[in-house]
């Protein structure tokens, strides 16, 4: 239930996400997601993609500094409304958000990508009040 | 005004033969009683009674912060604690710092020393004298505090930092002299017209500025901001502290020694070769008159030349150039001493912290800043930022705690702090000073 996301440490300079997708569009890794969590110093990139094993070697060989963390992708419905039905759920049960960010699958649903301290528990809340949870390797290959 | 008439304009004759009789004194003594100096002279094959010239002091070997740093704390004292009044610390090379003692009567010499300086920058007993250097272990604040006390002029202790009620205290006391670190004083000059506090309607008529290299430019600056004479005092704590040497007020052009106190050298750092009046190299002293803590030879690092012409003052003490650089890697950061040694032992103190890392010197509105770049790992890379914003003020309060100085950290991408052969780049000093 939950989804491997790869996270990338970079300095902000003028070019440095390019060079990023390049050394992944070279390896021939989709990017499914993305976020970037940014500082006037640093930011944090975070993906994710058709290939993590592959992602993380390619990267690594190219002198990045790679982490990964387990996050939870959820279906949200496309609709007013949507995003808030889960939020709810979460804060009846106190689950801390640590960031989330979306993307939308053409046609079908919003996908939140949430990442929470308490993973397991978040699961649990999530899946007993009906909301569906995408499994990796379906995000991975949507 | 000459504080100290006989010994200030002294023959040179009369002044090297009281040297000779102070430095006889000083090398019995620590040949007796500091077991450093003693294995130093047995191994160069030299008694105290050896010295038979000031030329003599040639065949001593030197002493450097390393040889105080290996006998932390104490060891280099002279007279045992029970005599030592008063104990001041600066920073070490290794984040431990160099320890000094003065016994009553160093105290009291060090406050002659500091009355001469003081009314050599052109204070008197009428004046009062903001000092704003700090007061604590360096030896800034309580050696200028002493000193004015001597002289019989009104000190105001206020130390550094709260520039906005520094600013008051001139506006309601009216001091006379200003004392303090010169990157200070331009801080002090910005935060005043700021506060929209016109530097030109306060009293001041002389600053007396060190602990710190400054610039003739930057001197330019300090007295038209700041409309006052501003001369540059010099000092290190392992010597005395301030009021080692001093400018006079009436030719602002290099600091007189204390020579009657402090033997002055000047030699070249690569080769230990003493050189002659003019050269430029490494200031050397001998203490000849101090007690608690003798130092013979002792390597300051500071690059300058001595200048034994008349000086239109009056006084025939030999001057040393304002000092340009140093020998060795020490920054002096806000008046700190900084070794780029001292923050890669912090650093490696930090778990998941690599020593790769690099400082950039800036200075920003008249302020050193020091940024120290430390490039991220595995162990501590997180894909949350405010996790990654933790380590940087993790390491900037530790340095902070260790030496004192405030630093901003910056996280690095890792390899993209250049790996050089051999000696690394650690420090980039974009100071313009």
């Amino acid at each position: 239930m939950k989804v491997e996301q790869i996270s990338i440490f970079l300095e902000n300079r003028t070019g440095r996400i390019a060079e990023v997708t390049s050394i992944l569009a070279d390896a021939g890794i989709n990017i499914r997601a993305l976020s970037l969590a940014d500082t006037s110093d640093f930011g944090v990139l975070r993906l994710i993609v058709d290939n993590n094993l592959k992602a993380e070697t390619a990267l690594k060989q190219n002198g990045f500094t790679v982490g990964k963390t387990q996050v939870v992708a959820v279906a949200v419905e496309d609709k007013p409304g949507g995003l808030h039905k889960i939020l709810e759920i979460l804060k009846t049960a106190r689950i801390n958000v640590e960031y989330m960010y979306a993307f939308i699958q053409s046609g079908i649903n919003a996908v939140m990508i949430f990442r929470f301290d308490n993973i397991d528990k978040a699961v649990q809340v999530l899946l007993e009040n009906n909301i569906e949870v995408i499994e990796g390797k379906k995000l991975y290959t949507m | 005004m000459i504080y100290n008439m006989d010994f200030e304009t002294m023959p040179r004759e009369a002044l090297e033969s009281i040297q000779l009789r102070r430095l006889q004194t000083t090398i019995e003594r620590v040949y007796a009683t500091v077991p450093f100096y003693r294995k130093k002279f047995d191994e160069a094959g030299l008694k105290p009674s050896s010295i038979k010239s000031l030329e003599d002091l040639n065949r001593i070997p030197f002493t450097t912060k390393q040889d105080l740093r290996d006998n932390y704390p104490f060891g280099m004292f002279a007279v045992p604690m029970r005599n030592v009044v008063r104990i001041h610390a600066s920073s070490g090379t290794t984040g431990k710092p160099t320890v000094v003692g003065y016994t009553a009567r160093d105290i009291q010499t060090w406050a002659e020393l500091m009355a001469r300086s003081l009314a050599a920058g052109g204070a008197t007993g009428e004046d009062i004298i903001h000092n704003a250097y700090g007061y604590g272990l360096f030896t800034g604040g309580l050696g200028v505090h002493y000193g004015a006390e001597k002289l019989g002029a009104s000190v105001i202790p206020v130390s550094g930092g709260n520039t906005k009620r520094q600013i008051m205290i001139m506006e309601d006391f009216g001091p006379t002299i200003l004392t303090a670190t010169p990157s200070y004083t331009l801080h002090l000059a910005e935060v005043a017209k700021e506060m929209g506090v016109p530097f030109e309607n306060l009293k001041f008529k002389y600053g007396i500025f060190g602990a710190e290299p400054w610039s003739e430019k930057m001197r330019q600056q300090i007295q038209d901001m700041l409309h006052l004479v501003a001369v540059d005092i010099y000092g290190l704590s392992e010597v005395m502290g301030p009021g080692v040497s001093i400018e006079c007020h009436e030719a602002q052009k290099g600091l007189h020694v204390f020579e009657d106190h402090f033997i002055p050298e000047i030699i070249n750092p690569q080769t230990g070769e003493k050189l002659p009046y003019g050269q430029v190299g490494e200031l050397v002293f001998t203490s000849i008159t101090k007690e608690a803590f003798p130092v013979i030879r002792y390597r300051t690092r500071d690059i300058t030349s001595l200048n034994p012409e008349p000086c239109i003052c009056g006084r025939t003490l030999v001057r040393m150039q304002k000092v340009t650089g140093r020998s060795d890697d020490m920054l002096i950061i806000r008046g700190v001493n900084v070794f780029p040694s001292q923050i890669e032992s912090i650093l490696m103190q930090i778990e998941g912290v690599e020593p790769h890392y690099q400082l950039f010197v800036d200075r920003e509105d008249n302020l050193d800043v020091l940024t120290v770049m430390v490039e991220v790992n595995p162990t501590m890379f997180s894909d949350e930022v405010k996790v990654l914003q933790h380590q940087e003020r993790k390491i900037a309060s530790e340095i902070k705690d260790y030496l004192g100085v405030t630093v901003t950290v910056k996280l690095a991408e890792p390899k993209s702090i250049a790996r050089s052969e051999g000696k690394a780049v650690r420090v980039i000093d974009r100071r313009k000073i």
